[in-house]
């Protein structure tokens, strides 16, 4: 049992490496899809942008509420829009919004291109010439690599929104004040690490998706199948990403 | 003069694990030729046609389209071969993420490489015409019935005018009349575009419809093959069962 279940695992990293060759191979290779990259680039972006607004803001607020009380008692508040800005953007905002992609995008990706393998839609692109994993799997992935960056800078803005919320509902502070006391603490070795992240972040999202999709069994069952392990799987790579890029652009900037 | 062989099928085996599918079929189809290949389920006959259409690859044997070996060929040669080929799945396998107009382009902007929406346009509604589907070019594929649909697949294979055409059960789950109507419409299509087909089916009033030669599949081997009439009135009474 122990040696199927390790022979599995081998036969499932062969497939993988074989699937991220075919798509690097496939990025450069004639006839990309432009018009199906821009697509994706809007139902990945755009359309996750209510949800991705609603979480920054929130996310913003709660840190915001739950630092006050400890800040107040150090007299520390003035302290709070640093402190604010420097947790979402280094860590909190990229690994939230990478799970919550990870649960919208890469789920969407994998019952869709598994229920197109049921549906033989992919064979039957395949068998008239065309390039499916061209027009499905390199635009998609490409997509998520573009807009996840871009979704977490976003969400970020909006975290900072919803602690100067916070911060005025609770005490007098201008915009002014709080947004310079909130940027000026930052610099690039908190900006670069993260948008390295993040791109990380979309590649996993995208690969898992495409991967879960097109390599699903047949049968309706597996669709869901599917859709779930996409989830599972890209959430674990996202924090296994983070806790690589921490330990090495820790030891890059800090040594 | 015999017409050129265009697929040439020498002891076919596929197995998937320790199951053997197809036990070393052989055949022929000749250019223009409609052969139908009936058999139970699970006896093969999908296998065949994916086999022909380089989807799946054989364990023996050697299978030639065109008189090339479909494994020996590399991955541009394949993509040119399939160009030359249609196939017509058993559920259609329409892009539902597409309306019937970008079903139909999909293939013409890929596989032809036509860049003119004046040239895509006309193609389509011309071949829509010719299967009987010209209002339902900006509907969506879940807005087309079962008989629809197959038309709709039926004119994605025929737009690219392919010189052979593999149809993978074209009628199954249609309802009698609709199956005769698809059924004289692969005849129809076949006779317009001058294709070769080989046609996948387990629907007798299909086969008696569109075949010139009959082919008999069971467990993984080609037991009998004939004109219609000659298998329909065969001494084999397991034969003769097929058409009942």
């Amino acid at each position: 049992m122990p040696n199927q279940i390790f022979t599995a695992g081998l036969h499932n990293m062969a497939d993988q490496v074989y699937f991220f060759k075919s798509f690097f191979r496939n990025i450069f290779k004639k006839g990309f899809e432009w018009e199906e990259l821009f697509r994706q680039t809007y139902l990945i972006g755009y359309k996750s942008i209510g949800i991705i607004t609603l979480t920054g803001f929130i996310l913003g607020i709660v840190l915001t509420l739950q630092s006050q009380p400890t800040m107040k008692e150090f007299g520390a508040e003035s302290y709070i829009p640093r402190m604010v800005s420097v947790s979402v953007i280094r860590e909190i905002g990229p690994v939230i919004i990478a799970l919550i992609c990870a649960g919208k995008v890469a789920s969407g990706i994998g019952a869709e291109l598994s229920s197109m393998n049921v549906t033989e839609q992919i064979e039957a692109m395949e068998v008239s010439g065309a390039n499916p994993v061209q027009f499905l799997v390199v635009t998609r992935i490409l997509a998520c690599i573009v807009m996840i960056p871009l979704l977490t800078i976003f969400a970020d803005a909006m975290a900072l929104v919803g602690g100067f919320t916070a911060t005025v509902l609770s005490g007098d502070i201008t915009a002014k004040l709080y947004f310079t006391n909130a940027l000026t603490i930052l610099d690039y070795s908190d900006l670069l690490p993260a948008l390295f992240k993040t791109i990380l972040f979309g590649f996993a999202i995208g690969f898992v998706g495409c991967f879960k999709g097109f390599t699903s069994n047949n049968g309706t069952a597996s669709v869901g199948l599917a859709a779930n392990s996409a989830v599972v799987t890209a959430s674990v790579w996202i924090i296994i990403i983070d806790a690589i890029v921490v330990q090495v652009t820790n030891s890059i900037l800090y040594s | 003069m015999e017409a050129e062989k265009v697929i040439e099928v020498k002891n076919l085996v596929k197995s998937f694990g320790t199951r053997e599918i197809l036990s070393g079929i052989s055949f022929n189809v000749h250019r223009g030729e409609n052969v139908v290949i009936l058999g139970k389920s699970g006896t093969g006959k999908s296998v065949t046609i994916k086999c022909i259409a380089g989807l799946l690859k054989q364990d023996e044997g050697s299978l030639k389209v065109f008189g090339e070996d479909v494994n020996e060929l590399d991955e541009d040669a394949l993509k040119a071969l399939r160009c030359r080929l249609g196939f017509l799945f058993q559920s259609a396998a329409l892009y539902d993420s597409m309306t019937v107009r970008e079903n139909l382009a999909f293939p013409l902007k890929r596989v032809l490489k036509i860049k003119d929406k004046a040239e895509i346009e006309s193609r389509c509604i011309e071949v829509l015409r010719s299967v009987g589907l010209e209002d339902a070019i900006d509907k969506m594929p879940a807005d087309l019935s079962g008989g629809m649909r197959k038309r709709m697949g039926l004119a994605r294979t025929l737009i690219v005018k392919p010189e052979i055409i593999l149809y993978d059960e074209p009628t199954t789950g249609l309802d009698t009349i609709t199956s005769k109507e698809i059924s004289s419409l692969v005849l129809e299509m076949q006779e317009q575009y001058d294709a070769t087909s080989v046609i996948i089916t387990h629907d007798i009033p299909c086969a008696k419809i569109t075949a010139d030669r009959v082919m008999i599949l069971h467990e993984g081997k080609c037991i009998a093959e004939g004109t219609y009439a000659e298998l329909e009135n065969s001494d084999n009474e397991f034969i003769r069962s097929f058409f009942k």
